[in-house]
């Protein structure tokens, strides 16, 4: 009796139980099968070490994951994110090269851009009542053309050491990009947290009708949501070209709006909107790159490397779906009946 | 007896019974949605089926149809015994269903339309000569001459719905629901839909014709039966009961039984706190006048789809005013938008919880909050301290019975769902608050607590504006009560006034 309410308890575990799970079932197979792959080691004071490099090669997603999580809190989704890191790469590439504006300056207009296109991602479904997924499939498909008219088409690459840094440079004795991520962290968190923005959020995704009959401006809710995300997109596009030290906006952010999608799904809040955990989606986008970096390690060939990763993601969401948890349930407790 | 009925129907063989639904019984959990209902149509026969909101009849129909396995009870059709497990079955046996939101594909044609899943074919291809053919004897049948090659988007709503018919004429139906067909058309439209379901009926078809339009049922069918909350209340042949006791079946009581019951003592009057004069929206309301005082408690009644509900979003800002104008303690006051009605000390509780008041995933007492939390605005969050507070206070004033402020209020009976979204608008203390059918679908004792509610807010000098179809709680809570009938005000009735059979005369028009 007692065991069945502990397995009871166990499989209708909180939000964040199962991408938790499958991230230390990651680590556990990469400290069986992967060399040092928890080997950590000071040089010149800084440190080294694959759990590092997951950090800072999973920063880009955990900025993405962050404002999607607000998009998908209000039951939308931003596919956007990927061509704004774009824009927002090409605008600092060519303010660094071509104008002597202040790196401040630079970074300040740059991500002024990066919001203005979330705004219009808002605008669009808020006011125009267009479909998120049609709304910010626009701004995907168009924002690496605008790109490319920045850049004329060209690769622009940066050599100005101030803008690299963002990218390459370390604090602390870790890569830059994590203080990135821990300060737009802390900045979400009181934002959705200490205001009312988080019940907002999660009452205009759970049921738009009641949440704006009381009174709640489900509008401004939600153009907030797809501006904060163009916001996350702006500071990732910015690391991603002083990564490479480059504007190439063919390439920047590629595909990475799906890797942000997952993040956040796998982080346990869920496509319908509503409940949202912030914390979760940093789970679910490192747990997404440590996939990532273990295939790397293992040497699977990166034509392959999606298959393992759709794998992992598949059995994460079914561990969260209580319709599955309770198919698995109904197993046990048969087997165990006799 | 049934000797005398025998002969009858060999005489008049259009009279045959072809369905009869025996004593059904259906449960969602506990809550009974049929208990112990019938059903007879017979052959070449229109019958309507009446009844308000939670009647029983839509479930009924689905019974029917095979969309839930009843959990007891008989239905013999054209003499067999059948139990449908799904639509199409139904649909096989020969039972087909028009719904009210026609669910056809717009961008095809309407020979595809009506042949839609059962397409003549050879060798998997189309033949589209004979499907021409079918189509053309469908619409024939309804004496309509329409090309069937027309894309169905391109024609009027009321043209669609023909379209509709036509596809369960061509299934060989032998019996036709139609719900709620007429709610999207015009007069002229509806008229000719009726010249189509007497044209049907003369072929021998039976039609089961439900609506909540007074005028369309006495217009069109010949028997009527009438449900009432999940309960059969009588089967009537239409020629023979009049308006007022077609009205007292679907409410409940008969018409002298409620005679006696009297409205409350008039009480000290305040001022005039809202005065909305000629509002309305075309096609939802017509122009109309109200006032309600401080202090006061409006009833409005009338029946199903008579604008009780669209009177409250109008006043609220959730449906727009196209006429008329609204003052507020003496200032001309535009309310557009529920947000402008709750800064300007209006609240409104709707009808339908589940889908326009509750927030199924948040806790109970993120569910109270809300409301004041949005008219503080999103920078001025409530303390974490200030929230328990004022959970804990509504929990404990309203008798909200839950297992913690933490519980999601998806949780939660509906009576005590309702109590959470009275605390949700008593905590912002509003000037006036409009109450659309707050009894409905809860439990005996909650109902009277929410009544007593309501005095208590009287007491303090609130303006109520109460909405039910239970006409012996708009007498007992009410001073005043405007009557709407099919979408208009029709009257008024003051304090002593206030009784059940004056409210039914003037619903049925009787006065």
């Amino acid at each position: 009796m007692n065991n069945a309410a502990t397995m009871r308890a166990w499989f209708s575990g909180g939000t964040l139980l199962w991408p938790l799970v499958g991230l230390g079932l990651l680590l556990a197979f990469n400290l069986m099968f992967s060399n040092n792959f928890f080997a950590l080691k000071i040089l010149d004071g800084r440190l080294y070490g694959t759990p590092v490099d997951v950090f800072h090669q999973g920063s880009k997603v955990m900025l993405l994951a962050m404002g999607m999580t607000l998009v998908i809190a209000t039951g939308g989704v931003d596919l956007s994110v990927g061509s704004i890191m774009a824009i927002t790469g090409a605008v600092a590439a060519v303010l660094v090269t071509q104008t002597q504006f202040a790196l401040a300056t630079i970074l300040a207009i740059s991500l002024a851009i990066a919001t203005i296109a979330g705004l219009c991602n808002g605008l669009l479904v808020a006011l125009a009542g267009i479909q998120p997924i049609v709304a910010t499939l626009i701004l995907m498909v168009a924002g690496r053309g605008v790109a490319m008219l920045l850049t004329g088409g060209q690769i622009i690459t940066i050599n100005d050491p101030a803008f690299v840094f963002l990218g390459t440079g370390q604090f602390l004795g870790l890569p830059f990009t994590i203080t990135i991520v821990a300060l737009v962290f802390l900045v979400t968190i009181l934002a959705v947290r200490k205001t009312a923005a988080g019940l907002f959020l999660e009452s205009v995704g759970d049921n738009e009708k009641a949440a704006s009959y009381s009174g709640v401006n489900a509008r401004f809710v939600k153009i907030l949501a797809y501006t904060y995300s163009g916001l996350c997109a702006g500071f990732a596009g910015l690391i991603a070209t002083a990564n490479i030290k480059a504007a190439d906006s063919s390439r920047v952010g590629e595909m990475m709006e799906l890797d942000a999608i997952f993040a956040v799904v796998v982080g346990g809040t869920a496509l319908t909107g509503g409940r949202f955990t912030v914390i979760g989606s940093i789970i679910g986008a490192l747990l997404i790159q440590t996939l990532t970096t273990t295939m790397y390690n293992l040497g699977v060939a990166p034509a392959v490397a999606p298959v393992p990763k759709a794998l992992v993601i598949i059995a994460v969401c079914l561990m969260q779906s209580a319709a599955f948890r309770a198919h698995i349930k109904s197993f046990f407790s048969q087997w165990r009946r006799p | 007896m049934t000797s005398v009925c025998s002969v009858v129907n060999a005489l008049f063989p259009m009279a045959a019974e072809i369905l009869r639904m025996r004593d059904i019984h259906k449960a969602f959990q506990s809550v009974k949605a049929l208990d112990g209902v019938s059903l007879t149509l017979r052959t070449g026969e229109i019958h309507a089926l009446m009844g308000e909101n939670g009647a029983g009849k839509s479930t009924l129909i689905k019974v029917l149809t095979g969309v839930y396995l009843p959990d007891n009870g008989l239905i013999e059709f054209d003499g067999r015994q059948i139990s449908p497990r799904s639509p199409r079955e139904a649909e096989a046996a020969g039972i087909s269903t028009v719904y009210q939101e026609i669910n056809l594909v717009p961008t095809m044609s309407i020979a595809d339309n009506i042949l839609l899943g059962r397409q003549p074919t050879r060798l998997g291809c189309l033949r589209k000569r004979d499907m021409r053919r079918r189509a053309e004897a469908a619409i024939g049948r309804l004496g309509l001459e329409l090309d069937v090659a027309r894309s169905l988007g391109s024609c009027s709503l009321a043209v669609q719905q023909m379209v509709a018919i036509a596809r369960a004429l061509d299934v060989q139906a032998r019996l036709l629901i139609l719900d709620e067909p007429t709610s999207s058309l015009d007069e002229r439209e509806v008229e000719f839909l009726f010249d189509i379901m007497r044209r049907l009926r003369a072929e021998g078809m039976a039609i089961l014709f439900v609506t909540h339009f007074l005028n369309q049922v006495y217009a069109v069918s010949d028997r009527i039966t009438v449900l009432r909350n999940g309960g059969f209340v009588g089967e009537f042949r239409t020629a023979e009961l009049p308006r007022l006791q077609l009205i007292s079946a679907m409410l409940g009581r008969t018409y002298e039984e409620v005679q006696h019951l009297k409205a409350p003592a008039e009480t000290q009057r305040g001022d005039t706190f809202l005065e909305a004069t000629g509002i309305g929206r075309r096609g939802l309301l017509n122009p109309m006048d109200l006032t309600i005082a401080s202090g006061e408690v409006v009833g409005l009644a009338g029946l199903l789809g008579s604008g009780r509900s669209e009177t409250a979003k109008l006043l609220f800002g959730i449906e727009k005013s196209d006429s008329g104008e609204m003052r507020m303690q003496g200032k001309p006051a535009l309310i557009d938008s529920p947000r402008r009605a709750v800064r300007n000390g209006l609240a409104f509780s709707s009808e339908d919880r589940k889908s326009e008041g509750i927030i199924p995933h948040l806790s109970v007492r993120e569910n109270l909050i809300l409301a004041m939390q949005a008219s503080r605005g999103v920078l001025r969050l409530l303390s974490r301290n200030e929230q328990h507070a004022l959970a804990e206070h509504y929990i404990r004033a309203l008798n909200i019975k839950t297992p913690s402020p933490e519980t999601p209020i998806q949780n939660l009976s509906g009576g005590n769902q309702q109590k959470v979204l009275l605390g949700r608008w008593l905590a912002l203390q509003p000037k006036l608050i409009m109450l659309d059918e707050p009894t409905r679908g809860i439990d005996v004792g909650a109902k009277a607590e929410i009544e007593k509610l309501v005095h208590s807010l009287r007491a303090k000098g609130m303006a109520v504006l109460f909405i039910s179809s239970d006409l012996e709680e708009i007498v007992r809570t009410c001073e005043r009560v405007a009557v709407l009938r099919d979408r208009s005000k029709v009257g008024e009735l003051t304090g002593a006034e206030v009784q059940p059979g004056r409210i039914m005369n003037m619903i049925a028009h009787h006065e």
